[in-house]
């Protein structure tokens, strides 16, 4: 199934209705309300996800009472968030007080837009794709910082400055991760790399190096994404919420989306870079099979295998207790990072002397 | 003329970068300085972008937007709110500040007014990232290998130095 006959389509129809330019303008505001619709609902799912999935952990139901197995709870607290009134703090930069967000879910959404869904299906395909995936997810930290100082107090000041440092680190290990991927697809743009593992994924195609970066990934996905055993830019036993802690209303709505949604970013470039984004799993010499599973769409795929690295994350985040800032700065620069770069060393002999499949 | 939509997005980062770098020099509180400063950079890349670099422009994303400005942010963060004061400075200052922004600008009109802008050497698509990998890695004339380990060696040096100096007696 290829998603680029239907946008085609839309393409040919407004060219034929409107001019050429003005057409690209309607084209570029659709996409962008499909992407930020794709954005919201994926959030309210995966809010909706964490919860139960916390729950399965600790033994517990999770919500239940609104809605049917608790459905309509996620869409309750999103509307209790919406009328509530947005604070403004004393003595503090009202500006960046409220600029602070919006650069968070800026990056998010840049981000996001770079992920393929299906064949076709992808807002961004840049020849440097994953170069610009490594782009605008740095610059989300900015409104961690700007926020955590805009709130004029202390708490909301060290989580900041935990959480900057703290994603400023392991920004280098995701980033060596996804270079020992490049070196194996010998390409950039997200597309391709998807379409070289259509025969194999890049996780059974590089073997042990791909195996080594996407744990190595994996982990600094999560404490990309601040979450725990990574989560003490808002240990809320010592620092009450962190960085947000001055926020309410739509505008703590926000980072909250934002962070669910980085989760779900960290976990579509971990399929679509190890686990073949929306190929399907293909085993060679067994015909039938493979045929079976091309019949099984794209989309499907994709959404499959993120969602799957999400349950992962979350049970690694529901299992293991949080680490002491030492202790992150430590895994990170003293195990991760010497680690991931010999790995990409090995991943670039292997492909120099051809011991991939 | 015909309404295009690449001159209204140029006017409209032009017009974006030109308000944010006026209230960034003339803001008198540093982090919002700053963060107007991240905005004209964001700015930059959009304009790569819109000339289809997009190598260069990611790159000015994630070495100015998610590199610098947050180093910026982290100084201003460390040394405190109290112990900067830009509300009042000497008149030799605003001499020299004057004076270099009058040279930068007559520079900026000279070379303007003397390169000719040739329409046609405009590639009007992305430069493939493979010819950029091995125009930096390549020893052949107009390739950058030399600059390319000078800047490593450069790095390398300030990397050990930081060490120096942030690790314990």
């Amino acid at each position: 199934m290829d998603f680029s006959i239907i946008t085609t389509a839309i393409d040919n129809l407004l060219r034929s209705h409107l001019p050429e330019q003005a057409a690209i303008l309607t084209e570029c505001v659709l996409v962008a309300l499909c992407l930020v619709l794709a954005y919201v609902v994926l959030a309210i799912v995966m809010i909706f996800m964490e919860r139960k999935v916390c729950a399965a952990f600790q033994c517990r139901l999770g919500p239940m009472r609104v809605g049917y197995w608790g459905l309509l709870q996620v869409f309750a607290d999103v509307f209790k968030m919406l009328i509530k009134e947005i604070i403004s703090i004393k003595r503090s930069d009202r500006i960046l007080y409220a600029l602070a967000p919006y650069i968070v879910v800026m990056s998010s959404v840049l981000t996001f837009s770079c992920l393929p869904f299906a064949r076709g299906l992808q807002a961004l395909d840049f020849n440097i794709g994953v170069f610009f995936i490594m782009a605008t997810s740095s610059f989300g930290v900015l409104g961690i910082l700007l926020a955590g100082w805009s709130s004029n107090n202390k708490f909301s000041m060290i989580g900041a400055m935990r959480s900057g440092g703290q994603m400023i680190s392991y920004e280098l290990s995701v980033g060596l991760c996804m270079l020992t991927m490049v070196v194996l697809g010998g390409t950039m743009q997200i597309s391709e790399i998807v379409e070289q593992q259509l025969d194999g994924w890049f996780i059974f195609k590089g073997h042990i190096p791909a195996c080594i970066a996407f744990f190595i990934y994996l982990i600094a996905g999560n404490a990309e994404t601040n979450r725990a055993p990574f989560d003490l830019p808002e240990a809320e036993s010592e620092l009450t919420a962190g960085f947000h802690t001055e926020y309410s209303g739509m505008h703590f709505g926000f980072f909250y989306v934002a962070e669910f949604m980085n989760l779900f970013i960290v976990a579509g470039i971990a399929s679509t870079l190890f686990l073949g984004g929306w190929a399907p799993l293909h085993i060679p010499r067994l015909e039938g099979f493979n045929t079976v599973m091309d019949y099984i769409p794209g989309i499907v795929w994709m959404l499959g295998k993120t969602f799957f690295v999400i349950w992962l994350l979350m049970w690694i985040r529901w299992t293991f207790p949080r680490l002491r800032i030492d202790q992150v700065l430590v895994l990170e620069w003293k195990y991760l990072v010497p680690i991931g770069l010999v790995n990409l060393l090995i991943m670039t002999i292997c492909v120099v002397a051809e011991w991939t499949f | 003329m015909e309404f295009h939509n690449n001159l209204f997005i140029f006017s409209g980062l032009a017009l974006f970068m030109i308000l944010a770098a006026m209230f960034a020099v003339t803001s008198s509180r540093i982090m919002r300085a700053a963060t107007l400063l991240l905005f004209v950079l964001f700015g930059t890349a959009g304009l790569y972008f819109m000339l289809h670099y997009t190598f260069l422009g990611a790159v000015q994303i994630t070495v100015y937007a998610g590199g610098i400005v947050v180093l910026f942010i982290f100084a201003i963060l460390l040394i405190g709110k109290g112990s900067i004061d830009i509300t009042h400075t000497s008149k030799l200052r605003y001499l020299a500040g004057l004076l270099s922004a009058l040279s930068g600008a007559v520079i900026t009109i000279y070379l303007i007014d003397s390169t000719a802008f040739d329409a046609t050497h405009f590639m009007g698509k992305d430069v493939p990232m493979k010819s950029l990998g091995l125009a930096i890695m390549g020893t052949d004339r107009y390739n950058y290998i030399l600059p390319f380990e000078v800047l490593s060696i450069l790095l390398l040096a300030c990397t050990v130095g930081a060490i120096l100096i942030a690790r314990k007696k």
